[in-house]
């Protein structure tokens, strides 16, 4: 049963990321990564993580991919995206050279011995908190730091008179 | 109980995935969104390896990567406007005002 949501998951993860890259339209592909986030917080679920699947909706698809909906519809793109000036050799030599990393890296991982997996663990929200306020306070506190930056930095770089 | 195998393989391959769509493709926000499904997949390696292993602190790792790449979003959608703003384009190959 587990095995079936696993793989109806990765299933839905891995076709959302293809839909990313093959959609002309950059509005359809980040719809797309709306699903893809939902997938994964699936498999967050299906590995006892479920305060960072509640979190990964929330944050992900609720906040960062409604920022970039807003951000492409507030500049109204064009709807085709004009590659035609990119050397079309790169893509077919890309691609052959990216099933082939592909198939190394699956070979490679396949054969992996992992050790014997550890108890359950239960990713609650009062595991993570208490983790997150003892042994990774001060990142915890740098990270407030970090998004005033991000903000401030956000502000000046969107201003009308750069 | 799902081996660890699986989800590490998962992981590759949306992570090559969107390395694939940052090579790919040209508009600046689908590249972005490229560096998403990387961090996603990157987001369930270290869930896998800390459900696998029973420890937490690979669940603490996925917290300060969302904040990230908040951040990161929030930070490249600004530049994204003013690129647009000044160059009227979003694809990264008409920015090329440092080439020669």
């Amino acid at each position: 049963m587990i095995e079936l949501l696993f793989l109806l998951f990765a299933a839905v993860a891995v076709g959302a990321a293809i839909n990313v890259l093959v959609q002309k339209h950059v509005l359809y592909s980040s719809l797309s990564l709306i699903v893809l986030l939902t997938a994964i917080s699936g498999l967050f679920v299906l590995m006892q993580a479920e305060f960072l699947a509640v979190i990964n909706v929330i944050v992900y698809a609720g906040a960062i991919m409604v920022l970039f909906v807003f951000v492409i519809m507030l500049l109204n793109l064009p709807s085709d995206e004009d590659g035609a000036d990119r050397l079309r050799w790169l893509k077919l030599a890309g691609i052959p050279m990216g099933l082939f990393l592909l198939f190394m890296v699956v070979r490679t991982l396949w054969n992996v011995q992992s050790a014997p997996a550890a108890p359950e663990l239960a990713g609650t929200a009062q595991a993570i908190g208490a983790s997150l306020f003892t042994d990774y306070l001060l990142p915890f506190e740098l990270t407030s730091l970090l998004i005033l930056i991000a903000l401030m930095g956000a502000v000046v770089f969107a201003k009308k008179d750069l | 109980m799902i081996p660890l195998n699986w989800y590490l393989i998962l992981g590759a391959v949306l992570f090559l995935l969107g390395v694939l769509g940052f090579f790919i493709k040209r508009n600046i926000i689908a590249l972005l969104l490229s560096v998403e499904i990387m961090l996603n997949a990157v987001n369930l390696t270290f869930v896998a390896f800390s459900s696998h292993n029973g420890q937490i602190n690979g669940q603490i790792f996925v917290f300060f990567v969302l904040v990230v790449a908040a951040a990161e979003a929030a930070v490249g959608l600004a530049l994204v406007i003013a690129m647009f703003r000044n160059r009227e384009t979003l694809n990264v190959d008409r920015s090329n005002l440092l080439k020669w």
